[in-house]
């Protein structure tokens, strides 16, 4: 089954990292990835850009409204996702636990959904 | 015994088991608890011709088994879209039965897991595994039917779509995931405890279905912090009787008339402790379940050994630094020392904001001023507390302080 696990964390945690802790996390993630791979458990992922890159994308009345970032403030941004292959939670919550950042940030884990069958 | 009230005592003994094992066989909630009822109907219509069988448990699963897989059947073929898949799956002749006990810990295990709100895990906890109707335990949580009906919607939705695995959680999580199961365990029982004043029309007692989950895990996961617990609920539960007078008001541990407090019961506790100490001498319910004990064997309230209960708070602080536990550890230092040293400790705390906020923190300076004799100072904090809580027995209790000391 397939589980989302959205990572959130203040910027500001970043920003005041040293080169070499950040050079040191980012190698932590590529070492996490490549284990997750061999476990057959990583299906894709990304991290993210810094949320003053976003760009938030309506329609409305068939108009494209464009603005500038997401509308909410919150306390933690979203930095990246993972898709994972787990056989339950309890495995996927095993596994998000083991992302870096979930020492100083949040993993969301969510069940995906599938559409359903096309007409 | 006509065979009419042994099935009715097989129902109240296995059909905890037998539901748990049905819904790991067919993987939903309900159907299990619909495949349960029909197997014991399905009991009583052929026993009294066959006979019980050996294992009456064995035959109520494989019976509600079949019936189960019937209903699955009709409602894909209602659908028309039996895939091939689906019938290899629901191809299960015989059923596994020789591992009922530990379908129920799954079970208690998926009730309580902490990826569900904690009043879902309460209410799901009451329902599946104490087998109390939505309404029981509605009304035993002092909540609307429909608010307890949803919540448990919501949750068993969750446990189905978030695919929460019915197991027992690894070695390496199960101390974690154990302390999720006390913790419900422990809150069913403080709701049973402070909301039993006046309230006979809730004939549920929480207390007791505390006790018995409690039971029900000692008998299931031999772990020191388990028999901590049920040794700290029997404990606490001894003195049900003398913590109310004769028209409800509450009764201070120091005022009890003790000959009220259940021996039995406290025996019962000790031998628990007692198990649980020789496993997880220093685990959180074993701390307290100590300090419940140090009570319990104190023939009156002067001869309470306060040296011992003072260490106890403060090993029980290490393990857990909350304000409400250093709340208690300096009473004890009063009760061991003077007045004076307690109050010295308590204003350290007046710092935390929701200690501030706690009534029992007020009462307890309140408490402390009274016996130093400082009696403007015990009116002042008497007051704060009286507003700080919306009890009624509570209220009154302290009401009846503040009369005390006009007249002292």
């Amino acid at each position: 089954m397939k589980y989302v696990a959205l990572v959130y964390y203040q910027e500001s945690i970043i920003n005041n990292m040293t080169e070499q802790e950040w050079h040191d996390l980012n190698q932590e993630c590529i070492a996490g990835v490549e284990k997750l791979t061999s476990q057959g458990k990583f299906v894709t992922g990304q991290p993210l850009q810094p949320i003053d890159t976003a760009t938030t994308v309506r329609v409305r009345d068939d108009e494209v409204l464009i603005s500038d970032g997401p509308f909410a403030e919150t306390k933690e941004q979203l930095a990246g996702f993972y898709l994972l292959d787990a056989n339950d939670l309890n495995e996927a919550l095993q596994l998000a636990s083991r992302i870096p950042p979930a020492r100083f940030g949040s993993i969301e884990v969510r069940p995906a959904r599938e559409l359903p069958p096309k007409d | 015994m006509t065979i009419a009230s042994r099935i009715d005592t097989i129902y109240q003994t296995e059909s905890r088991r037998v539901q748990a094992t049905l819904i790991r066989l067919l993987g939903d909630f309900d159907l299990a608890e619909e495949s349960m009822q029909e197997a014991f109907a399905a009991a009583v219509k052929q026993w009294p011709g066959q006979g019980i069988p050996d294992n009456p448990a064995a035959w109520l699963i494989k019976t509600g088994h079949r019936r189960g897989i019937d209903h699955i059947r009709r409602r894909q073929t209602a659908r028309d879209n039996l895939s091939h898949v689906a019938e290899n799956e629901l191809y299960t002749p015989e059923p596994n039965t020789d591992q009922i006990d530990d379908d129920l810990l799954r079970l208690i295990f998926t009730c309580c897991h902490p990826s569900l709100a904690i009043e879902a895990q309460l209410a799901l906890t009451l329902r599946e595994i104490c087998s109390l109707t939505t309404e029981q335990v509605a009304s035993a949580l002092l909540q609307k039917p429909t608010t307890t009906a949803q919540r448990i919607v919501r949750a068993k939705r969750k446990i189905r779509e978030a695919n929460i695995p019915y197991e027992v959680p690894e070695r390496k999580e199960l101390p974690q995931r154990l302390q999720s199961v006390l913790k419900v365990v422990y809150l069913i029982f403080n709701e049973g405890y402070s909301s039993s004043e006046g309230n006979t029309i809730v004939n549920i007692s929480l207390a007791g279905e505390a006790i018995r989950l409690a039971r029900l895990l000692a008998e299931l996961l031999p772990d020191g912090e388990v028999f901590g617990l049920l040794a700290l609920l029997l404990l606490q539960d001894s003195r049900r009787h003398a913590r109310q007078d004769a028209n409800g008001e509450l009764v201070t541990l120091e005022d009890q008339n003790r000959s009220l407090w259940d021996q039995e019961q406290i025996r019962s506790g000790l031998t628990w402790l007692d198990r649980a100490l020789e496993l997880t001498p220093a685990a959180p319910y074993t701390l307290q379940a100590s300090i419940a004990a140090t009570h319990a064997k104190a023939a009156t309230a002067l001869d309470t050994d306060w040296a011992r209960i003072a260490r106890l708070y403060q090993a029980l602080y290490q393990r857990q630094p909350s304000p409400v536990i250093a709340l208690n550890h300096a009473v004890a230092v009063a009760m061991r020392d003077t007045p004076e040293e307690g109050l010295k400790l308590l204003d350290q705390l007046a710092g935390h904001k929701a200690i501030q906020s706690y009534y029992l923190y007020h009462a307890a300076r309140a408490d402390l001023f009274r016996r130093s004799g400082d009696l403007a100072g015990a009116r002042t904090a008497y007051q704060r507390a009286l507003t700080l809580t919306q009890q009624g027995p509570e209220q009154r209790y302290l009401s009846r302080r503040l009369t005390a000391l006009d007249g002292a």
